[in-house]
């Protein structure tokens, strides 16, 4: 269990002030000119030393992920850095929790993260339902202005750097990196092609790179303590702490700073109370967010929590919204409420995506109530194959994977209840 | 250049090429909805999966993958195949098989792909989606349930046409393609979309239920309706016209064809003047042609003024000019008096597509989206290109671009404004339009010969002097010698006997009061109200033509129909009426005097860009004045095939004069 001095964010259930002077109080801001005076290239040196990896789902270096931006930029095409804050996976709460009791820290890493990928503003992309959380941030990023921290010569350092936050319209598919791109320019939001690559040209043509709330949230801690620190929690490839989300069916449902890589097991039993009604009641686990495959009990109970672990399973720790379902859940329908979920959030802009996602959720609900055949089954499976791996964007897959993982582990429940509906008696053909 | 291995073929591709074009050089046919030659990339459809090695274990759209070192492309693999099958299944779940009453049926792309690359039979059972229509003006009709969110229409109105109309709404499903609040779309190209969209969702509204393509028959033409000579097919069946639709030839309009040159193709057919009359006590009476050609004998003295409308061939001009004398013809029939004794001076030297490479453009006195709309289009793409900066001398109007517009007075031309010359001093392509709204004015042409003159417009490999002409008639008129000195006004004033009128509906019959008028043309307009004799002739679709555009561009079309009644081609009409008169024309066929004409003007003689050499006259270029307005007030109707045809009065009605229409159900 993460002890409490190797907490991030040390203010994550608010029981203290979100602004500045509490922030300071807590070790935000501090010398933070000292943090950027050892230059760029040192501190995406020491975040890839550090081995954080993306928070935002994909789990891509972040280190890397900076030094692939230009180390040149003219003013004409100048960088720029954009935070994504429009979290929208259903079971994500975690980028609302950093910005509702913590903003300073993800300002504070705007600006080394921005001054490290030499870009000349950061935009943050706050999900639009958040109004509470926008009107926090807006509140710290303007105390940071006024302080000095933002703006012409930031935080006394000599570097140049404005801090915009714009707010979504509630579009799930904005949260990808080109369609925030394109929503941040006033345009439709819709996933462009890749390549070129943001960082080739991301926001207005120039290059630009997309981080999680998260990922650039813990920056400054790590330059304060050390790669070497961040880097002595988890596993091989898979360093660090995370906050983990965990809703449904335990006892305390919450958001908790742990190790990466801490067992499915102790996570839910140290921090949550364990599953509602004992373990044997745990049916399925859903380990990171709607989008990836779920996982059944059986399975779950000594995975790693960490990109690898959950991947050697056959799902992901995406966002580490780790989603519990116990035998009372309607599992069947929990997954047609994602189906519906995704062709609902379907930008419509290419073809597998948006005609796809219509497809298998209207399957999904005859699948719901049983009013099908045996071989729909199959078709279904056919369908999520056609959609999976063939869109321009990530949606197309994440439509895709949480009914191939029904799939994969319910397929006898899903036949029974096609067998019940048509009045067969399953019992009596083994009796 | 690239090497890449496409199906164990490998071939080396030009850089920058995409896998999709590799696939297609090296001979495989890829199947593709959203993408378009002349659009941006857009991958939507995801119809030109193939499978790329390196890359990801997994199909990818060949369409937006460039083409790199060493690539081995497969596009006949069983996962390639799969991928396909998957997309069409995907885009037929919600496409409304109703192909036996779709105007796209015979020639829809989603109809031809479905049998190479589907599958054959859907395993969709649900209900499919409806989509409201759309209204989208009076030339494009919409059947929106067809649509396959493909995005070619929405790209051609921002990128080629240059209006921010249509767009999406909607997402998911409910993505829904539509125009700005359901409104007409303000575009002269705007029938364009039809030919793009690769369904039957946006249709021809005229066209609508009258043929179906393979009862058509197919001729190749150029269009009449500008200077710009758009090449185009006719297709027509028995007599009649249906539809014309652009053919690709990238020097002239690409693969786009105005509005105008779509749908005035309806007026073929309305207001034909089918037997000779004669005008009797004021009154036009139906004769025969032998009571014609004599009436008009009877006011033969050797020799006779010719006027020639807009729309004539070279052929029916020189038949005239060989037999009423070369020294009284004129074609500009509204009035312009320019110097023609360099036919360089008066030509669109850049060439249309030449155009495309200027990085500064003036333009004096022409408003192209209504005098040439694809040349607009180019002007457009050099902005886009090459970042061509654009100024205009001239009333503010909207050109669908970013224009510096630097007013109406024309003493602008002589004394520039400093930010004109500073860009024109920088330029290395810089480039001068004069348009008709400005030749009206004296001196401007000498001004404007100045000015190239000065900031040396022309230059090694690139001429920048353009005079823009917007009839069709023009250029191969100049070159037959059509132009008199002073201009109409002063050929009027010889007070010649005896005038032949060739399709000329835009001059003014006042000035020949004391003529014996003969209009040989096709549509009862304002010529024929005004003739004494009328010798009904061919339209352009019914007639083997040589037409000349504002380039200089010497163009051949085929006839598509025979003329209605007794209509006759026009160069034989004057043939036989050459019989008549007593000084025979010395030709029996077209073929004799096409030979005849190349003798006279060899230029005409051969396809393609003749050849000007660059002279200057010099002309007085003293500029006062302003330029109150442009020629063109309503784009829809400029001729007399427009006037007749009830698409355009419909189009000018609504698009022109704001007229609401109500639906007939409302």
């Amino acid at each position: 269990m993460l002890a409490d001095k190797d907490r991030i964010f040390t203010n994550l259930y608010g029981y203290q002030e979100f602004a500045l002077k509490a922030a300071q109080a807590r070790g935000d801001w501090d010398k933070t000119v000292d943090l950027m005076k050892v230059g760029q290239d040192a501190i995406i040196e020491e975040v890839k030393a550090s081995g954080l990896r993306g928070r935002g789902g994909a789990g891509f270096p972040t280190g890397m992920k900076w030094s692939f931006m230009p180390k040149a930029p003219t003013p004409e095409r100048p960088n720029f850095l954009v935070i994504n804050a429009d979290e929208s996976e259903p079971g994500s709460c975690k980028d609302r929790e950093i910005i509702r009791h913590d903003p300073h820290k993800l300002i504070e890493g705007a600006l080394i993260a921005g001054f490290a990928m030499r870009a000349r503003a950061a935009y943050i992309y706050i999900r639009g339902e958040y109004i509470f959380e926008a009107k926090v941030l807006e509140n710290a990023v303007a105390e940071a202005y006024s302080a000095g921290l933002l703006g012409k010569n930031a935080a006394k350092s000599g570097y140049d750097f404005d801090v915009f936050v714009h707010r979504g319209a509630g579009a799930y598919i904005c949260g990808e990196e080109t369609a925030m791109i394109e929503s941040l320019e006033g345009k439709k939001g819709q996933p462009r092609l890749k390549p070129p690559f943001p960082a080739g040209a991301g926001l207005y043509g120039c290059p630009t790179t997309v981080n999680n709330v998260e990922s650039i949230a813990v920056v400054p801690t790590i330059l304060r303590r050390g790669a070497a620190w961040f880097k002595s929690f988890g596993r091989e490839n898979n360093h660090g702490t995370k906050l983990f989300q965990i809703s449904g069916h335990v006892e305390r449902p919450c958001v908790v700073e742990e190790e990466m890589g801490i067992p499915f097991f102790e996570l839910i039993e140290k921090h949550c109370g364990g599953v509602r009604g004992g373990w044997d009641n745990l049916l399925a686990v859903i380990p990171g967010g709607s989008s990836v495959p779920l996982v059944p009990a059986a399975m779950m109970m000594d995975v790693p929590m960490d990109f690898d672990g959950c991947k050697a399973v056959g799902s992901g720790l995406g966002t580490a919204a780790i989603i519990v379902m116990d035998k009372s859940t309607d599992i069947v329908r929990a997954i047609s409420r994602l189906s519906y979920f995704y062709k609902h959030e379907s930008c419509g802009q290419c073809t597998p995506c948006r005609e796809g996602t219509g497809w298998m959720w209207r399957v999904m609900e005859k699948m719901r109530t049983g009013n099908a055949e045996i071989g729909d089954i199959d078709t279904l499976y056919d369908v999520t194959k056609q959609v999976e791996g063939h869109t321009i964007c990530a949606l197309g897959d994440a439509a895709a994977w949480p009914i191939q993982g029904l799939i994969k582990h319910f397929r006898p429940e899903m036949e029974r209840r096609i067998h019940e509906a048509k009045g067969d008696n399953m019992l009596e053909a083994t009796e | 250049m690239p090497k890449v291995t496409v199906d164990g073929l490998e071939i080396e591709v030009p850089q920058g090429a995409t896998v999709l074009q590799a696939c297609e050089m090296a001979g495989k046919e890829i199947p593709r909805f959203c993408y378009h030659e002349r659009l941006s990339i857009a991958g939507n459809c995801r119809m030109c999966l193939v499978e790329v090695a390196p890359g990801p274990p997994k199909p990818q759209a060949s369409c937006a993958l460039p083409a790199t070192e060493g690539q081995i492309i497969r596009t006949d693999t069983l996962m390639v195949k799969k991928a396909r099958e998957g997309v069409m299944e995907f885009l037929l779940i919600n496409h409304p098989l109703d192909c036996p009453i779709c105007d796209q049926g015979g020639e829809c792309d989603l109809q031809d792909q479905s049998v190479a690359f589907g599958r054959g039979a859907s395993r969709f059972e649900e209900n499919k989606r409806a989509v409201t229509e759309k209204y989208m003006g009076p030339l494009v009709k919409t059947v929106m349930t067809r649509c396959i969110q493909c995005t070619r229409c929405v790209r051609f109105a921002q990128e080629v046409a240059g209006i921010e109309e249509v767009g999406a709404i909607g997402r998911g499903e409910n993505l829904q393609i539509t125009t700005y609040l359901e409104h007409a779309m303000q575009s002269e190209l705007s029938g364009n979309v039809v030919d793009l969209c690769p369904v039957g969702a946006l249709t021809s509204k005229p066209y609508a239920f009258e043929a179906r393509p393979w009862e058509l028959k197919k001729t190749p033409s150029i269009d009449v309706m500008d200077a710009v000579g758009t090449n185009i097919r006719l297709d027509s069946r028995g007599r009649a016209v249906f539809r014309a639709l652009p053919r690709i030839n990238d020097d002239v309009n690409e693969e786009w064809a105005s509005d105008k040159t779509r749908h005035a193709v309806d007026g073929l057919t309305h207001r034909r003047l089918d037997k000779p009359y004669i005008r009797k006590d004021a009154k036009l009476v139906a004769a025969s042609w032998a009571e014609a050609f004599d009436a008009i004998k009877a006011h033969w003295t050797g020799e006779a003024a010719v006027v020639a409308g807009d729309q004539v061939d070279c052929e029916t001009m020189f038949a005239a000019r060989e037999l009423a004398g070369a020294s009284t013809l004129e074609g500009r029939q509204t009035g312009l008096a320019y110097d023609t004794s360099s036919l360089s001076a008066v030509n669109f030297n850049t060439t249309i597509a030449g155009i495309e490479n200027a990085d500064v453009i003036l333009l004096v006195g022409s408003d192209l989206r209504r005098e040439a709309p694809l040349v607009n289009t180019r002007i457009q793409k050099a902005m886009r290109k090459c970042g061509a900066k654009v100024f205009a001398i001239g009333p503010v109007t909207n050109l669908t671009y970013q224009v510096e517009w630097l007013g109406d007075d024309l003493s602008a031309l002589t004394k520039l404004p400093k930010l004109l010359s500073d860009a024109l001093k920088s330029a290395e392509r810089p480039a001068i339009i004069v348009g008709g709204g400005a030749l009206r004015y004296e001196g401007v042409h000498g001004a404007a010969l100045a000015l190239a003159n000065k900031y040396k417009l022309v230059r090694y490999g690139w001429n920048g002097f353009n005079v823009l002409h917007f009839a069709a008639a023009r250029m191969g008129g100049l070159m037959l010698g059509f132009a008199h000195d002073g201009g109409i006004k002063a050929l009027a004033a010889k007070k010649p006997k005896l005038a032949f009128f060739l399709g000329a509906d835009e001059a003014d019959y006042g000035l020949f009061a004391e003529s014996f008028k003969v209009y040989v043309g096709h549509h009862g307009d304002n010529g024929a109200h005004h003739a004494d004799v009328i010798l009904p002739g061919a339209a352009y679709s019914e007639k083997s033509g040589t037409y000349v555009n504002l380039e200089g561009r010497v163009q051949r079309g085929e006839r598509a129909v025979f003329p209605p009644g007794d209509a006759r081609e026009d160069w034989a009409i004057f043939r036989a009426l050459s019989d008549v008169l007593g000084k025979r024309l010395p030709f029996d066929s077209l073929d004799a005097l096409r030979a005849e004409m190349a003798k006279a003007v060899p230029a005409l003689g051969v396809e393609g860009l003749a050849d000007y050499g660059w002279s200057e006259p010099s002309l007085p270029s003293d500029v006062t004045g302003k330029i109150v307005d442009y020629p063109i007030k309503d784009f829809y109707l400029t001729n007399a095939i427009c006037r007749a045809s009830e698409t355009m009065q419909k189009c000018s009605a609504e698009l022109v004069h704001c007229t609401q229409f109500l639906e007939a159900a409302e």
